[in-house]
């Protein structure tokens, strides 16, 4: 009998091991990996109720693309989370990176939830499609190559409501009162809100901070009465702008309310006469063209109820990834940048086509004023906005609204 | 001028305390009484505020304020009969994880019924705007509010203070065993105290839903108020919950005048400074079940 020594056997059997683990795999799966996708949003939290229009929005896409027999013949995997707080998303992120093996990650409303998703995507090499984070910050000074931004900035926003209130005549000479969003979001949005009343003739009159687990304004209306504006405006996010403006109409106050942000999930959830002024958007579900109307109608059939704008975000973003991904034939990084940078055109369901710029990874797009519609006037309770023009005008750069290049401090290491 | 405008912030914040008050007065009984923090209170607060706009959709306003809060101390009776009952004289840790479970339950099947975005609600237009008294300018509604939580306050201590029942319960809070061997039992009163503080919570949705946002996690926004508000104001003691409520109400709308992104912050500070110098809260009673 031939005896086998001890250290053949070891040797076969960490042969063996080692094949099981790098090539069995590839023998079991006869059909391609599936491209995992790490997606966060907050989902509970004064941000809680958008992100799940937003979560909506993206799963729509994914099951349309899998339906559809997926890209380049692989299925999408999507691993959705409630992203949190700052701290738990860049966890989750790493983890989702490392240990779920996703090869982009995409989502976030909050600015300082999506800078720290933004810092794990550059350590770890892999894109990162920022969706609704609105900070002009993370486009500016602290961008970095692997993060790409699909909503409009502070500073678009800022323009948009800022271009229609000038045309009403209540910028120049006025006295401004703001209450402003105690974080990255709103210190920025304040800091561009400044700009635009020192270019226009506007002053400040007072600024309120205000901690994001607020829920009764009353002691800040009380100031902001005391300093005898000539116009409040809310540079606040999520519920808690739904909050200021039922609180806001209960008072009575004779001063004009306009805001600098405003998604149409927050609006929804005001009720009746409580809303007025002029505010931004950067989509709207009845926003005329083809493509928005099916994507609307399909949302609708599925879900009953109109797409909010973060469900339409993510679904355009999941979209244009999954067409990048077809076009190059590749989850790598790189490719999917250089994909990017081109200025790629991307069809964003708005009556021009979008792409992101190069310098700075940012989604060039038209953004809209809107005021609030009377109230007999309304089809359903989600038609509650009357779209103003498009900003910037028919015609004009789309870029005319952005900031240049000497204003944004965008510097991307190689 | 500014001292006027400083007042005007302490008349303020009196009328935001009582309404903390409407929520902590409850939570403050069911823990004097049954000794279970109800983690779960803030979960009837919700309730309460969904009930009312299902119901003033259909009935008005006038009719959600006594809807609502009835239908959710009814709920309480069951509340307390199938689940509270149990863990009245179990570790504390029970209770506690028990109603903390309620509360995530509670908030999941509201986003069932309801869906998860939030839902819209608003003040009836008779009562918006704001009147000037004095100096001190007012929320038409809030001073509504304030009337309604007076009221309360009044018929609570009443019951209290000048009925057998309220003897009972006071005694239950101080020597439950020494009720006990008078022959009374405690259990029928322990389900009445639940109702009132469970239906308590839910008026206090009822009139918060107008002018905040009306969504699932709403319980869990208040409940850290009114923890805060009991334990500050004591255990065992009416007023201490009265004070407590005001006095964060107040102390919160100071805060705001001077440096306003401090507001939320000075609560914990309050709570901090009371507990370093009386432990068992300003007007807080020597229980010996809790020592």
């Amino acid at each position: 009998m031939t005896r086998t020594s001890r250290r053949t056997l070891l040797k076969a059997g960490a042969a063996f091991a080692g094949a099981s683990a790098i090539g069995f795999p590839a023998i079991v799966r006869a059909q391609p990996a599936r491209i995992k996708i790490g997606h966060l949003v907050p989902l509970t939290g004064f941000l809680g109720a958008i992100g799940g229009y937003a979560q909506l929005g993206i799963r729509m896409a994914a099951e349309e693309i899998n339906a559809a027999g997926g890209i380049t013949g692989r299925q999408i995997d999507l691993i959705s989370e409630d992203s949190v707080n700052p701290a738990t998303a860049s966890t989750k992120a790493q983890r989702m990176i490392e240990q779920d093996g996703a090869v982009v990650l995409l989502g976030e409303i909050s600015s300082a939830s999506s800078l720290t998703i933004m810092q794990v995507a550059e350590r770890n090499k892999k894109v990162f499609f920022s969706t609704g984070a609105r900070s002009d910050a993370l486009r500016g000074k602290n961008c970095n190559r692997y993060s790409f931004h699909c909503d409009i900035p502070n500073t678009v926003m800022v323009n948009a409501v800022g271009t229609a209130l000038n045309q009403k005549g209540m910028v120049k000479g006025k006295k401004f009162h703001t209450l402003t969003a105690d974080y990255i979001f709103g210190h920025d949005l304040l800091k561009a809100a400044k700009s635009f009343f020192d270019a226009n003739g506007a002053t400040l009159a007072g600024d309120e901070l205000i901690a994001t687990d607020v829920t009764d304004f009353s002691p800040y209306l009380l100031k902001v009465r005391q300093s005898k504006p000539d116009v409040v405006c809310c540079n606040l996010a999520g519920n808690q702008v739904t909050n200021l403006v039922k609180q806001y109409a209960e008072f009575g106050f004779p001063y004009p309310l306009v805001g600098f942000n405003l998604n149409t999930g927050d609006a929804w959830a005001m009720g009746e006469g409580n809303l007025s002024g002029t505010w931004p958007t950067v989509w709207y579900h009845t926003l005329d063209n083809p493509a928005s109307k099916a994507f609307v109608e399909s949302f609708t059939r599925k879900y009953g109820k109109p797409p909010e704008n973060h469900a339409w975000i993510e679904y355009i973003t999941l979209k244009a990834l999954a067409k990048a991904i077809e076009d190059t034939k590749s989850t790598e990084s790189e490719a999917l940048i250089a994909y990017f940078e081109k200025q790629t055109e991307l069809d964003i369901m708005k009556a021009r086509k979008g792409y992101f710029r190069s310098w700075d990874h940012q989604l060039v797009q038209e953004a809209y004023p809107f005021t609030v519609k009377a109230k007999g006037e309304m089809k359903d309770k989600w038609d509650m906005l009357v779209l103003g023009d498009a900003v910037p005008v028919a015609g004009q750069p789309l870029e005319t609204i952005y900031p240049t290049r000497t204003q944004n401090p965008c510097e991307m290491k190689a | 001028m500014q001292f006027a405008f400083l007042l005007e912030q302490v008349v303020n914040g009196l009328v935001l305390g009582g309404y903390y008050l409407l929520i902590a007065l409850g939570l403050s009984l069911i823990f004097s009484v049954g000794g279970v923090v109800n983690l779960a209170h803030g979960a009837f607060y919700a309730l309460g505020a969904y009930l009312s706009v299902e119901a003033t959709k259909y009935l008005g306003f006038g009719a959600a304020v006594v809807i609502s809060p009835i239908a959710v101390a009814l709920l309480g009776i069951l509340f307390e009969r199938f689940i509270l009952r149990r863990f009245y004289t179990a570790d504390p840790i029970l209770s506690l994880l028990v109603t903390f479970a309620l509360a995530m339950v509670a908030e999941q099947a509201i986003r069932i019924i309801w869906g998860s975005p939030p839902i819209p609600a608003s003040i009836a237009p008779a009562f918006r705007g704001s009147v000037i008294i004095g100096d001190f300018l007012f929320s038409r509604y809030r001073l509504l509010i304030l009337a309604v939580v007076a009221v309360v306050l009044i018929g609570v201590w009443l019951l209290l203070h000048k009925t057998s029942f309220g003897r009972v319960v006071r005694a239950g809070i101080q020597r439950p065993d020494m009720v006990a061997a008078l022959g009374i039992r405690l259990q029928p009163y322990m389900t009445a105290i639940v109702m009132l503080g469970v239906g308590m919570a839910a008026l206090a949705g009822v009139f918060f839903a107008p002018i905040s946002t009306v969504h699932p996690a709403m319980g869990s926004e208040i409940i850290t108020i009114a923890f805060v508000v009991v334990v500050i104001g004591g255990l065992g003691s009416f007023w201490g919950v009265v004070i407590a409520a005001l006095l964060v109400g107040v102390v919160r709308g100071i805060t705001i005048h001077f440096e306003p992104a401090a507001g939320e912050a000075s609560i914990y500070m309050l709570m901090f400074l009371v507990l370093l110098v009386r432990p068992r809260g300003l007007l807080g009673e020597r229980i010996e079940k809790f020592e």
